[in-house]
């Protein structure tokens, strides 16, 4: 489908937003993801976009960094439509920004300092007395230099996080994307990557993108948090004002209870007809 | 009957589908060879998984063929008269045909499958998604090298597999059977031109090798992510070499013989 950039409106363009998604229109098959998403990413800030799983949290971020082409919308990155780059300018804007991957995504033939080092060795001609000197200093910053000679498999689940993360920031990206960085972390593991975000956040001058579900975890490190719910935003401002939100989707989420707005249920025919009908299936 | 041509429609349609994208695929290859030539020590560490990693299974299945061939032929040609010519026969047998055709075929289970079920895994586990996230084209970096190994391990391999077939066709009739040792290496080295015969093989090799790769990483790169995804992409892999490996061979033996 052809993408139409919608018009963006010049308040949208404020410089202290380096991110600005307006009128966002994205289906996968007959599924509605997005319905006309508006998105503000504020400049040096800790981003959070949450929502219950399967609202497309994922693709949002996919669509952010021109994995995935919307319907129709406008993606501005610094003012720069995402929609319409051509192959060279996505790889010129994603060589300003960083991605955390759920699971690392680390290259599993290289160990933790060639995989750290990967982006400089493809990217720069800097000498190796440099590139060891970037690659040790970033992985200090995630507390793992002691882990440079490992292969990926002899990590855990959390360590791999941490070694992607130093990945992810040893070209000083200006903006970092995570995906659910939490899922299937211990509450150690989890404590060190909500901290390293914040810390890393703030020390290296970055502008940080949360995708996740945890509400607890990311509402002690988001400066602006946005609730997605049925392809549309439903909710956003400071973590305090989702909590003291009264809508009864916030509500749910919020306080993860089970039924409510979002049902328990997928949709589904009556019960008791369908287990009479068995015999016709 | 309807429902039976329906099938054999949609599988024509799947095969033609699949031999177009692998072609497209071919060409981005080949347009991207400027960058990964660039950068031979990529190269270098793919000769050596899918080639050095080969030699055992190579050597050995050609000392094997080749022992099998001599003893074979020893008992056919013994009822003409003409056992000395028994080096000519498995040295042609192997250099021009049997060397190519069994190393590709063996080459596609185990330098092939390796291939595809990394780069297929590499998908499934989001590091080729890492690397365009990264700004690095995953094509020019990880499978333009893996191409270029598996086409150069390829002819290696396959002269390693006929040379190891004419040490176990001599282990054979010399060592075993006790034909003329003088005349079993005197009759090949008149009969056998490098020209002719062993350049043949080294062409033939060199073309199964870009099917036996262009196949094994198109495969792993367009696999479904998941594990079972994977798992059919290897298959897939491993007989589309196959076929394409016997099918070429026809192609090849007619073209280099001159005759259709």
């Amino acid at each position: 489908m052809a993408v139409e950039a919608a018009r963006v409106p010049a308040a949208a363009q404020d410089e202290n937003n380096i991110i600005v998604i307006r009128d966002l229109w994205y289906s996968r098959g007959p599924n509605r993801i997005f319905q006309g998403l508006d998105i503000d990413i504020p400049r040096g800030k800790v981003t959070a976009i949450m929502g219950p799983s399967g609202t497309g949290k994922t693709t949002l971020l996919r669509l952010m960094t021109g994995q995935e082409l919307p319907d129709r919308g406008s993606i501005l990155f610094d003012g720069e439509e995402v929609t319409k780059m051509s192959r060279r300018a996505m790889y010129d804007m994603r060589r300003r920004v960083g991605m955390l991957f759920q699971n690392g995504a680390l290259l599993t033939d290289l160990n933790v300092y060639e995989n750290v080092a990967f982006p400089l060795r493809e990217h720069t001609k800097l000498p190796e007395r440099l590139i060891r000197h970037i690659v040790l200093t970033k992985l200090h910053a995630v507390g793992l230099r002691g882990t440079w000679h490992m292969m990926p498999s002899e990590l855990s689940g959390g360590m791999a996080r941490r070694v992607a993360l130093a990945r992810a920031i040893v070209m000083d990206p200006e903006v970092i994307y995570y995906d659910e960085p939490f899922v299937g972390l211990d509450p150690i593991s989890m404590g060190v990557v909500v901290r390293l975000i914040r810390r890393m956040n703030d020390a290296l001058g970055l502008t940080s993108v949360v995708v996740t579900h945890d509400v607890e975890e990311v509402s002690s490190i988001a400066d602006r948090t946005y609730l997605l719910s049925e392809g549309k935003v439903v909710a956003s401002g400071t973590p305090e004002d989702l909590q003291s939100n009264c809508s009864a989707v916030v509500m749910q989420f919020m306080n993860g209870m089970a039924d409510g707005p979002v049902p328990f249920h997928y949709p589904a025919p009556d019960y008791g007809e369908q287990l009479l009908a068995r015999d016709k299936d | 009957m309807q429902r039976l041509l329906l099938d054999i429609g949609y599988t024509i349609r799947g095969f033609l589908e699949t031999f177009g994208s692998s072609q497209l695929f071919l060409v981005r290859i080949i347009l991207d060879l400027p960058y990964a030539l660039k950068r031979p020590s990529l190269i270098v560490k793919q000769v050596y998984n899918a080639g050095v990693q080969s030699l055992v299974i190579i050597m050995l299945s050609g000392l094997f063929v080749g022992m099998v061939l001599a003893l074979q032929g020893y008992n056919t040609l013994t009822r003409f008269g003409a056992a000395d010519t028994l080096g000519v026969v498995a040295a042609l047998a192997l250099v021009r045909e049997l060397g190519p055709v069994v190393t590709a075929l063996l080459f596609a289970g185990r330098a092939g499958t390796a291939l595809t079920s990394e780069i297929g895994l590499m998908r499934a586990t989001d590091q080729l998604t890492a690397m365009e996230m990264m700004a690095v084209d995953p094509i020019k970096r990880v499978v333009v090298p893996r191409f270029l190994g598996g086409v150069i391990a390829m002819p290696l391999l396959a002269l390693i597999f006929s040379a190891m077939g004419i040490f176990g066709a001599w282990l054979e009739g010399v060592i075993f059977l006790k034909i003329d040792e003088g005349a079993f290496w005197t009759q090949m080295q008149a009969q056998v031109d490098l020209q002719e015969d062993v350049m043949s093989g080294i062409i033939k090799s060199f073309f199964f090798g870009v099917a036996a790769s262009l196949l094994a990483v198109f495969e792993g790169y367009n696999s479904v992510p998941t594990a079972e995804g994977v798992g059919r992409a290897t298959t897939r892999a491993v007989v589309l070499t196959s076929l394409s490996v016997l099918i070429l061979n026809f192609m090849l033996t007619a073209w280099l013989m001159g005759e259709a």
